[in-house]
């Protein structure tokens, strides 16, 4: 379906193209984007991308879905082998080193030409930017990003006894409130868990929340140290573990990242942590009052950010590098990033988008959608090494070993970390 | 003389398109992994260079190769001699006369039709906790939901069946086949001598299928040897790599962490047991075998 779309679109506006005449031959470029929550999402883009076209009738974009983050810099790397990159894409900021390694991108840096180009550069959160640049040089531009957010059943707490407008505000607060929100049947099997944090696919994500509040880093800023075998972190891991195993309030195993909306709506969690970005699915699906909370903390709040940027290739043309960094930019005008974050569920990546009437409005009528800004400044970056795919599996296959229960939190990390020095040992 | 040049040149003529095709693309690149498999790996400032047999030192070091040979041990044990059994009843029981046996062959037989990644789709959503078939089969006797896929105890077994239930039904057809040429003045005879079903099928039937069950072994083990779209679709090697086989874990070095020289010294250890596992079958199995 997506891809028929995509093909419609493409044949429409290279036969748009044809019909103009030769005379002003349209700059192609190809861009990648990946889908990662829930909602119509490719629709969306293509209706840009559709808008950007008539708005730039000498530019011709073929925007192709390109499946998971996963699938997409897989697929990315693999054309670029082949000698078929495409100019522009959206892939994990996190995947910025190993894009610089296999010298695929350029620097926006590059591309800049006017003051005004410059400012773009420094029109967003900074703590989107901790991903973004590295080595004084801007690499990515934020595009679908976020953090992670907790939702809570607003009809559950109050069956439970519990304040329905009071999120937890601590780990022992939420130990607490999942405790009284887990609620079994006869025969003991649990029909509504107090709290869930998904762990497939990317575990190393939501973990990294729990590691932020207990304020201690992952990664070094170069992306060649990691630090899994921290005490810190192993404590960070055993409390999930705990709230898993020992207090038995959250789902035990791996938890799927992909039904954990669904789960939500069920009814069976009462509390989820999961992305921002599926704040309109939920708003859309929930059928009961919910409500959306900063993350708990412990030492301090945090999360990491997550989410794509976009990068411009540099097997590209000087046309089509320059027509790819205009698409950039017209993507994320304050306008359209605010459009982007209502329609999705993202952050609005630059603070001016915040002040446009459209996001104001939104605001107004759905004050959660100002809760992932709101926790910005408490935002670390995602993380991201050199090798950053095969570092990150390190973790999250430490994770999954400690969460069904084949190592201990410690040994879990301990063997993450060796595996992580093995393979960073190159680029120190 | 220039009859027998033309003779000559004819015969390779007529060879030469299958040899190309042979060349580019079984000899050529099982020699370029080989050689590739000697150096590191090319990154975009990098060149590869000579490390002679680094890559494959590094293996004894990489918990996650260990794993996935463990891994595939167990998947061979587990896949193999349930669906040759499986196959060999299926085939006795619709080569029997019995009526709807081409439906039910046609039933049998359609696993093995359809296309993989499809059947992966159909089995995760079977998998799903929570929503999917079996827990909600589970459910209805009281059972709590479970995560086949996401439970390190579950998820290679939960592989296993949908391996299983591929697989039969094509060996089934291998099966039949060889049973249909079976002479029925065997079974007379046997009759004649008073023998029983029973009998029959270990003396006589069995020992007659051996070539059959010999092509089958070989070619169910290199299947889970060469399984790895399942495993993409289904569980991405996890959790904690509990399902990461060895070519899968060969497709992730390669194609997710583009580190081409490993995944090259991989594909060597892949094929040299491969190579070993063949021909031990054959000079093992093929005494015990009786060709007419």
């Amino acid at each position: 379906m997506t891809v028929r779309k995509g093909w419609m679109t493409a044949a429409l506006t290279a036969a748009l193209a044809l019909s103009a005449g030769a005379a002003d031959a349209a700059t192609k470029i190809s861009f990648y984007y990946p889908v990662a929550v829930g909602g119509p999402i490719t629709k969306i883009i293509d209706g840009y991308v559709a808008e950007f076209e008539k708005e730039n009738p000498g530019i011709d974009v073929e925007p192709v879905y390109s499946g998971s983050y996963q699938d997409t810099i897989t697929k990315v790397l693999t054309a670029l082998k082949g000698g078929d990159a495409p100019q522009v894409a959206v892939i994990l900021s996190t995947d910025m080193y190993t894009l610089i390694d296999e010298d695929a991108v350029v620097p926006f840096d590059d591309l800049v030409k006017t003051d005004a180009d410059k400012a773009f550069l420094d029109a967003f959160y900074p703590a989107f930017m901790e991903n973004s640049r590295t080595g004084g040089k801007t690499w990515g531009i934020p595009f679908q990003r976020s953090t992670i957010v907790a939702y809570w059943n607003k009809d559950a707490f109050r069956e439970a006894g519990l304040d329905p407008e009071a999120a937890p505000q601590t780990w022992d607060e939420l130990l607490a409130m999942a405790t009284r929100l887990t609620r079994r049947d006869g025969n003991g099997n649990v029909t509504q868990w107090g709290v869930q944090i998904p762990s497939s696919g990317f575990p190393y994500w939501l973990f990294q929340a729990l590691t932020t509040q207990n304020d201690v880093r992952l990664m070094n800023e170069a992306g060649t140290e990691t630090y899994y075998n921290d005490p810190a972190v192993v404590e960070a891991l055993q409390y999930w573990v705990d709230l898993a195993n020992t207090h038995k309030v959250h789902p035990p195993g791996i938890v799927e990242w992909g039904t954990t909306p669904k789960d939500f709506f069920e009814g069976k969690a009462a509390m989820v942590w999961t992305t921002t970005g599926n704040l309109t699915n939920v708003r859309k699906n929930a059928p009961f009052p919910f409500g959306v909370a900063m993350l708990p903390e412990k030492k301090r709040r945090g999360s990491p950010t997550g989410g794509g940027n976009f990068y411009i290739f540099k097997s590209a043309t000087p046309e089509q590098r320059d027509a790819a960094f205009k698409l950039v930019q017209w993507m994320t005008t304050p306008e359209r990033a605010a459009r982007w974050g209502i329609d999705t569920g993202y952050v609005a990546v630059r603070p001016d988008a915040w002040e446009t009437p459209a996001m104001k409005a939104y605001v107004a009528d759905f004050p959660p959608a100002a809760v992932a800004r709101d926790q910005l400044p408490h935002a670390w970056a995602e993380l991201s090494t050199h090798e950053n795919q095969r570092v990150t599996k390190a973790l999250n296959d430490g994770l999954q070993a400690a969460l069904t229960g084949a190592k201990t939190p410690a040994q879990a990390m301990e063997d993450a970390q060796k595996e992580a020095d093995r393979i960073l040992k190159a680029y120190r | 003389m220039p009859l027998r040049i033309a003779t000559q040149v004819h015969g390779w003529l007529l060879l030469l398109p299958a040899a190309v095709l042979l060349v580019a693309f079984t000899h050529y690149p099982a020699m370029a992994a080989l050689w590739n498999s000697l150096h590191s790996t090319p990154r975009g400032s990098r060149p590869a260079r000579f490390v002679g047999l680094d890559q494959y030192a590094a293996m004894a070091q990489d918990p996650i190769f260990l794993q996935s040979l463990m891994n595939n041990a167990l998947f061979v044990l587990g896949t193999v001699p349930l669906s040759i059994a499986l196959a060999l009843a299926m085939a006795l029981w619709v080569n029997g006369r019995l009526r709807g046996r081409t439906a039910l062959r046609v039933a049998y037989f359609t696993p093995t039709v359809l296309p993989m990644i499809a059947v992966a789709n159909i089995w995760l959503f079977f998998y799903t906790p929570g929503y999917g078939l079996l827990d909600q089969i589970t459910g209805l006797f009281g059972l709590p939901a479970h995560n086949w896929l996401g439970d390190r105890s579950t998820a290679l077994p939960a592989l296993m069946a949908v391996t299983v239930w591929k697989e039969a039904g094509f060996f089934m057809i291998f099966y039949l086949a060889a049973l249909q040429s079976i002479p029925p003045t065997l079974r007379e005879a046997a009759d004649l001598e008073g023998a029983g079903r029973w009998t029959f099928f270990r003396r006589v039937t069995f020992p007659l299928l051996m070539p059959t069950t010999l092509f089958v072994l070989v070619n169910a083990i290199i299947n889970a040897f060469r399984l790895v779209d399942h495993v993409i679709v289904m569980t991405r090697g996890g959790p904690d790599n509990a399902t990461a086989l060895l070519l899968f874990y060969i497709y992730e070095v390669g194609f997710r962490y583009w580190d081409t020289g490993y995944a090259a010294a991989l594909t060597a250890v892949l094929l040299a047991i491969l190579v070993v596992l063949a021909i031990g079958q054959f000079l093992y199995l093929d005494r015990k075998v009786h060709y007419r």
